[in-house]
């Protein structure tokens, strides 16, 4: 069963527009969105809580309908935003103590533990936090009332690799249980290449990619070669490719096939960024 | 039991932990129905998606190596050691084969050929 399904989503503004975004994230797993600044994240997360609404489409959450049902899911899901979302001259407690009155399932011994174990300062107000700490707060808040889904944008950009990698264990702890399931959306791929289960790649509000991630770095591959060898590539053979001053980059979708049928070209394993990069600046042959 | 993955390899992940916990089983290392640790618990402690240690125990279970139960967990199946030592044999007896087919054909004589075989067992 699916924890979010995504079902041909369109969103109009004056300059921007989501088209048809389809994808769903299986309960028990991680889903990565991926896409430059402006390829349409944020919006389809600010859809996803149904804080806009979209033109046409429909939000399925743990299988209601996300508006018709939002306060059941609502209460069911911890949300991360980029941005600060708590007053600044507030404490930890204070905290708590606002969202014990929301959330009807608020565990404020779980909350109390987070505290301790990120180790934020108790008797700090807000604005003496670093990013750091804001975020492991934020994190913190939106896992205490025990939720099933976990919603963050942007949630590690910005931070230092060790709080990166404090908040991946996080991750990886909350998805210990199978039936609880996190859409991240970033651009920094790194973090996501390490745990991401699926990855759906966004790029001028269009679905580009919504894949297995495994199936992503093990099957996509970067022939490197000169002119005359990428002559010889088959049209059909090359997803996307970029040329520079001193040959070609071409990026294909087969690597084993590749290999075989091109034993003298050069082939690398492509990552997130490279699979990201190509899609978006590369050319079809 | 110790499962090292290495970024640097070219291998694919899931493949470094089937190969690792192959051989564990067919050293002994691991024995029949030994528990495995959980697909979850197993990508947390390495860091990695759960989509990527399932894919290894699908692939040791289809394989024969591992029986999942659902609920239960994984462990390591009630099949024989020896059904896998004789497909190692086969696999090191195709090797042989070539071997040898490359010396006939440019006269390496037999004696030669022990004796190389000799040097790399022992190496």
């Amino acid at each position: 069963m699916d924890s979010i399904i995504f079902k041909n989503i369109s969103k109009e503004y004056g300059d921007f527009a989501l088209r048809d975004v389809s994808f769903s994230v299986p309960r028990g797993s991680i889903m990565g969105l991926i896409g430059e600044n402006g390829a349409g994240k944020t919006t389809a997360i600010r859809l996803l809580l149904n804080m806009i609404r979209a033109d046409s489409g429909t939000i399925e959450v743990f299988g209601l309908d996300h508006a018709e049902n939002e306060r059941e899911i609502k209460e069911q899901i911890g949300v991360v935003m980029e941005e600060d979302c708590f007053y600044e001259s507030l404490k930890c407690k204070d905290v708590a103590a606002i969202l014990r009155h929301i959330f009807k399932t608020w565990d404020d011994a779980l909350f109390r533990s987070f505290v301790k174990n990120f180790g934020l300062p108790e008797n700090k107000r807000l604005k003496e936090f670093s990013r750091g700490m804001k975020m492991k707060l934020s994190i913190a808040a939106a896992l205490s009332h025990r939720p099933r889904l976990l919603v963050l944008d942007e949630a590690t950009s910005g931070l230092d690799p060790i709080v990166r990698s404090e908040i991946l264990d996080v991750f990886l702890d909350f998805i210990q249980d199978e039936e609880h399931s996190i859409l991240i959306s970033s651009h920094i791929t790194s973090d996501l290449e390490k745990v991401a289960d699926y990855i759906t790649f966004l790029h001028g509000g269009r679905v580009v990619l919504s894949e297995n991630k495994d199936k992503m770095l093990y099957e996509y591959g970067i022939l490197k070669c000169g002119a005359g060898d990428f002559a010889k590539i088959d049209a059909a053979d090359i997803v996307r490719y970029r040329k520079s001053a001193f040959g070609y980059e071409a990026l294909t979708a087969d690597k084993n096939a590749a290999a075989r049928k091109y034993p003298d070209i050069t082939l690398d394993s492509a990552g997130l960024e490279d699979v990201m990069l190509l899609m978006i600046k590369g050319e079809t042959k | 039991m110790d499962i090292i993955i290495s970024n640097s390899s070219g291998k694919p992940i899931y493949e470094q932990i089937t190969s690792q916990v192959k051989n564990m089983i067919i050293s002994g290392e691991l024995k029949e129905g030994d528990a495995l640790p959980s697909m979850r618990l197993l990508a947390k402690e390495l860091r990695i998606s759960v989509i990527t240690t399932k894919r290894a125990y699908d692939d040791l279970e289809r394989d024969g190596f591992i029986e999942s139960f659902t609920g239960r967990g994984s462990f390591v199946a009630q099949k024989n050691v020896e059904f896998i030592r004789e497909e190692q044999l086969r696999i090191a007896e195709e090797h042989l084969k070539n071997a040898v087919s490359v010396a006939k054909s440019s006269d390496i004589s037999l004696e030669e050929l022990e004796g190389i075989l000799r040097v790399l067992y022992e190496e």
